[in-house]
């Protein structure tokens, strides 16, 4: 495989090893879906998976957030064990965006109120003021970024905002403390083209500049060819495509398509 | 005529205050945290009771109102364990443990369904209310009402601008975001549920201080009547940005009084004073439901309709 292209001094920041997972057990409706799955992820990647539904991509986010626990199987974050731990201990390492863009941000919050939380990630939530003036103009400059004026709108709900304003939030937020892993669960699966287009580029501006190991889910195969670093496609529990380097960057859209259609078939969807 | 207007507008405000006090702490259950929390039925009494106890034995009222809250907020720590560890549904919770405080509250009184405790010092009076009282007479009951449930406004809403009221916020209205945190929504759920309770029973304590006595059949149709003071509080005053929704709370519970108040003096017999909470609470309900339908920026209002 390509995979020895890759820096050498590469180290795994994810590995899930011999991982089984079984939906809804010794039911009609019992889906075997991974057996003896095994993934590593090395440090500083930026990987991109795509797949058919039901093909387990959800999953390996699941798993590794701790939103769902594996049957059998061991999971690591930067050769740390993490399988037994809960999910919100392992928000700590971990940043998460999700499809929803209402899920990654407080609605009934304003944005300085949620940047303010979120700085705070980890640390502990007492009779401290809530909100930290003192950080208002780090996270002004942090807004500043996202090129759409939430800047000057730090007192205003973010529920009030647009979809894509919203995940952009999310997207900072996520990553406002140093975290180990982001992962990134179809993000811009529920915006208009442009919207995504720009949640995307913001994406890659914020992966680069923080250089953070990132894991996202995707279904569309064009920002699975167009971002990251490597890419994998998953249908029923295995992963039938995985490449890097040089092949994927070579890699285009029609091949992939191609590669997809032939699964989706197979599948009859 | 007019003494006896003036009578009623002293009894609903300085009632007004007292119960406000509980409508404050079900506003924290029910739209910061949104759980439709029926423990207020138990723990309403309770903190009636449990003044009634300490006083009879002689503590001091003030701290009696520390101690009530306290054992309110335990009621409710009950619930939420219920709720969070035996994940029992958010209703069936509150309704057990306000069935299981029936009892809790025969203990406290000894098995008495009215405790008394005439001419002991309470806060109403002895001390500054005991001065008020000297100096100003009934008004000066309701402006120890006020000055109680000011205070406990005026922390509350202190509290919810510190990093854990910022979080108790956000778990009622995102518990993903809360455990992107690091946080266990679980534990703000119960943290929410204790304060909600203790304001309950503080509000409880304030009141049987008012009278004198503790009544232990008193707690029926106090969760009514709170979720109806915040509702009908938000729907008259929810757009006004300056004023706080502790303080509509407040003023909804004012108002739900002047309503129970002014039945009463038309002529309704007190046998239907609990029919008369339940229908005002239904055309709150639905007035609201009504007018956030045809209003412009309630799309992020926590929106429960159903009870």
């Amino acid at each position: 495989m390509a995979q020895q292209l890759t820096a050498p001094q590469s180290e795994p920041m994810v590995r899930m090893e011999h991982i089984d997972k079984t939906f809804n057990p010794s039911s009609v409706n019992e889906v075997v879906l991974f057996q003896d799955f095994n993934l590593q992820i090395q440090k500083g990647s930026f990987v991109a998976v795509v797949g058919s539904n039901g093909s387990g991509k959800t999953t390996i986010l699941n798993l590794l957030c701790g939103s769902l626990p594996a049957d059998s199987g061991k999971i690591f974050l930067k050769n740390r064990e993490i399988t037994k731990m809960k999910e919100h201990r392992r928000s700590k390492f971990i940043g998460r965006v999700f499809q929803n863009p209402a899920a990654g941000t407080c609605p009934a919050l304003t944005i300085l109120e949620n940047m303010a939380l979120a700085d705070n990630k980890g640390g502990s939530f007492l009779l401290q003021p809530g909100v930290n003036r003192r950080r208002t103009a780090h996270y002004q400059e942090q807004l500043a970024q996202l090129h759409m004026g939430l800047e000057d709108k730090l007192g205003i709900q973010v529920g009030s905002l647009s979809g894509g304003q919203r995940q952009a939030l999310a997207l900072l937020i996520a990553t406002m403390t140093p975290i180990d892993l982001l992962i990134l669960d179809e993000h811009t699966a529920a915006l208009d083209p442009r919207s995504s287009e720009n949640v995307m580029e913001l994406t890659r501006h914020i992966v680069e500049e923080k250089n953070i190991t990132t894991l996202m889910v995707t279904h569309n195969l064009k920002f699975a060819v167009q971002y990251g670093d490597r890419l994998i496609m998953m249908h029923r529990g295995q992963m039938v495509l995985d490449i890097t380097g040089t092949e994927k960057s070579q890699l285009n859209i029609k091949d992939l398509t191609e590669k997809f259609d032939e699964i989706s078939i197979e599948d009859g969807n | 005529m007019l003494d006896i207007f003036i009578g009623l507008v002293q009894v609903v405000l300085r009632e007004g205050f007292i119960y406000g006090i509980m409508a404050v702490g079900v506003y924290i259950t029910y739209k910061v945290m949104d759980f439709p929390d029926l423990t207020v039925d138990g723990s309403f009494p309770l903190g009636m009771c449990a003044a009634a106890a300490l006083i009879n034995g002689g503590m001091n009222p003030w701290l009696a109102c520390l101690l009530s809250f306290a054992v309110g907020a335990a009621a409710g720590a009950v619930t939420g364990l219920l709720h969070v560890k035996l994940h029992i549904t958010d209703l069936l919770s509150g309704i057990l443990v306000m069935t299981a405080l029936y009892s809790v509250n025969m203990v406290i009184t000894m098995k008495r369904a009215v405790m008394p405790f005439y001419n002991l010092p309470t806060i109403f009076s002895s001390g500054l209310g005991g001065m008020l009282y000297g100096a100003l007479g009934q008004w000066g009951w309701v402006l120890m009402a006020l000055i109680v449930c000011m205070a406990v406004k005026f922390l509350v809403d202190l509290y919810l601008k510190t990093r854990s009221g910022l979080l108790l916020r956000a778990s009622g209205n995102n518990s993903q975001f809360v455990i992107s945190q690091g946080k266990d929504p679980g534990n703000m759920k119960i943290l929410g549920l204790m304060i909600g309770n203790g304001l309950t029973a503080l509000s409880g304590c304030v009141l049987a201080q008012q009278k004198e006595s503790a009544d232990i059949a008193s707690g029926t149709g106090m969760v009514v009547m709170s979720l109806a003071a915040v509702i009908i509080g938000e729907a008259l005053l929810g757009r006004i940005r300056w004023i706080k929704p502790t303080l509509t709370a407040i003023i909804g519970m004012i108002l739900y009084r002047a309503c129970l108040t002014a039945a009463m003096q038309m002529g309704l017999d007190t046998s239907y004073l609990k029919m008369l909470m339940s229908i005002i609470f239904i055309i709150a309900l639905v007035a609201s439901r009504i007018a956030s339908g045809r209003g412009t920026h309630n799309g992020t209002a926590v929106n429960r309709t159903t009870i």
